[in-house]
């Protein structure tokens, strides 16, 4: 009796430790997880760069194959393609969770919901933003876009993505529970894109004009700064509504 | 101020408080309104520059009054529903955000109207004309996510999310915009060149906005009660009031 009565205090003594662990074990571990899920299903994180290579493709079909005219245009046909190829992303990004509960799992964790939000965005920005920032600079060669732009293109696509991802997720935690969310997700979501695009495209164009970049990413930072403090919040608020809705 | 937000709770008290306040607001609305326009479009000095056509501004200057102001109402209703419960101010975020886009497509219609004689074009990427349809795309997207929900109590709260969001973008949008702006294109001609206006077409144009105002609070306290008698038309004062009619 006493060994049993000892073994059930124990286990006990670990339920009430657990949520001792604490934040930083619980923000890791949706990290790992989350990461692990994305790379297994390939496709998932390899279709937004497919789209992007794809979208670019259009343009010079569309428009012109004039290296001239392709140059003139190019920082922006790249910030709007790799934007549209982020926001693409988005509505899976709550999408699995939702369907099989683990959603409601997390929501459920004494840890504060923002922080868990804020893991999964991070692997979003890391499995999409980064890469397509990463690609961007191939695909500025075939719009021939003008020597000297191509690192502050990346870094602004990077910088840039991850408040996209930040902001898109709040659209995306608010239409997790419709059934067809996508098209009203992005209805929500880009008309809030727009200062990032601004001063994304406004830095890659600075850069060919010769102009300090710095200003430009500083800003894209700033806006980071700022999604980052008050996006996980709405974020945690709008999947707390999708769920009991 | 709890006494009173208390009040506010009970959609009984402002139905009937509502139905005092509306024809004083309706009154001063239809007054201000007639005096400004007929003051401003019969009365009004002609622009030296810009002839007659400066008279849209009656018009035009309100409704973007309007256009940013509902907007900054939505959210605080918003932020009143999410944290005291109050259906009123959700009911009254139902009902003021088409208000709103409206009176943006007014702002924007009546600008594009303006720029004809004016800039020759019925549109420009002026820095303006930008957040405003942002702001106009921005209402859309609260209308429809409303919409979207099968709940109404998941709706009320994922349209008053999206009203706060948006109203901590609409600043950051709106410098954006004015810093984008510069950077691409020369102010060739500026919208701000009338800013120093004489008494005599500004006294009417705040007459104007005054009757604006008045409008929209007349038209939301008048729409805020039909939906007030929908929401709750189950409740035993409204089939009371029902029956009265009858």
């Amino acid at each position: 009796m006493p060994a049993s009565e000892g073994a059930l205090g124990k286990e006990e003594a670990v339920v009430r430790a657990e949520p001792r662990g604490g934040l930083a074990v619980a923000v890791w571990a949706t990290l790992k997880r989350d990461l692990l899920l994305l790379l297994r299903r390939r496709s998932e994180v390899l279709n937004p760069l497919v789209f992007f290579a794809i979208v670019i493709t259009l343009f010079p079909i569309g428009i012109s194959p004039d290296p001239a005219l392709l140059a003139a245009i190019a920082p922006g046909l790249l910030w709007v393609a790799a934007l549209l190829a982020a926001l693409l992303s988005l509505d899976s990004l709550f999408r699995a969770d939702y369907d099989d509960g683990s959603l409601e799992q997390l929501l459920l964790t004494p840890q504060p919901l923002a922080m868990l939000a804020l893991a999964k965005v991070a692997v979003h920005w890391l499995l999409t933003g980064l890469p397509l920032a990463l690609m961007a600079p191939v695909l500025g060669i075939m719009l021939a876009l003008p020597a000297g732009s191509y690192l502050v293109l990346a870094v602004s696509l990077a910088l840039g993505s991850a408040s996209l991802s930040l902001i898109g997720a709040i659209g995306a935690a608010l239409t997790v529970g419709l059934s067809r969310g996508g098209v009203l997700l992005s209805l929500l979501v880009l008309p809030l894109y727009i200062p990032v695009l601004i001063f994304g495209a406004g830095a890659v164009q600075a850069a060919i004009f010769g102009d300090s970049v710095l200003a430009h990413l500083a800003i894209l930072g700033a806006l980071l700064a700022l999604a980052l403090i008050f996006a996980p919040l709405a974020i945690a608020a709008s999947l707390r509504i999708s769920i009991n809705g | 101020m709890w006494a009173f937000l208390n009040k506010l709770r009970s959609p009984k008290w402002f139905y009937t408080i509502s139905a005092r306040l509306q024809p004083w607001f309706w009154a001063a609305a239809l007054i201000l309104i007639v005096t400004g326009s007929v003051w401003g479009l019969a009365f009004a000095p002609a622009d030296y520059q810009q002839g007659n056509s400066f008279r849209i501004i009656y018009v035009h200057v309100p409704a973007a009054f309007l256009a940013q102001s509902i907007f900054v109402s939505l959210a605080v209703t918003g932020l009143v529903f999410m944290v005291w419960k109050i259906k009123i101010a959700d009911m009254a975020a139902t009902v003021m955000a088409p208000l709103g886009a409206a009176m943006t497509f007014v702002a924007l219609f009546s600008g594009a109207v303006w720029g004809v004689p004016t800039w020759g074009t019925w549109w420009m990427w002026d820095a303006r004309l930008t957040s405003m349809l942002i702001l106009l795309f921005l209402y859309l997207g609260v209308i429809a996510l409303r919409g979207a929900f099968a709940s109404r109590d998941s709706a009320s709260r994922a349209a008053s999310v999206l009203a706060m969001v948006g109203v901590i973008n609409i600043p950051i949008i709106k410098y954006s915009v004015d810093w984008w702006y510069t950077l691409h294109q020369p102010a060739t001609f500026t919208v701000t060149g009338r800013a120093a206006m004489p008494m005599e077409m500004w006294l009417p144009l705040l007459i104007m906005v005054l009757g604006f105002y008045c409008f929209f609070i007349a038209l939301t306290l008048m729409r805020t009660r039909s939906e007030i008698l929908r929401r709750e038309s189950s409740k035993r004062w409204v089939r009371e009031l029902a029956e009265e009619a009858n």
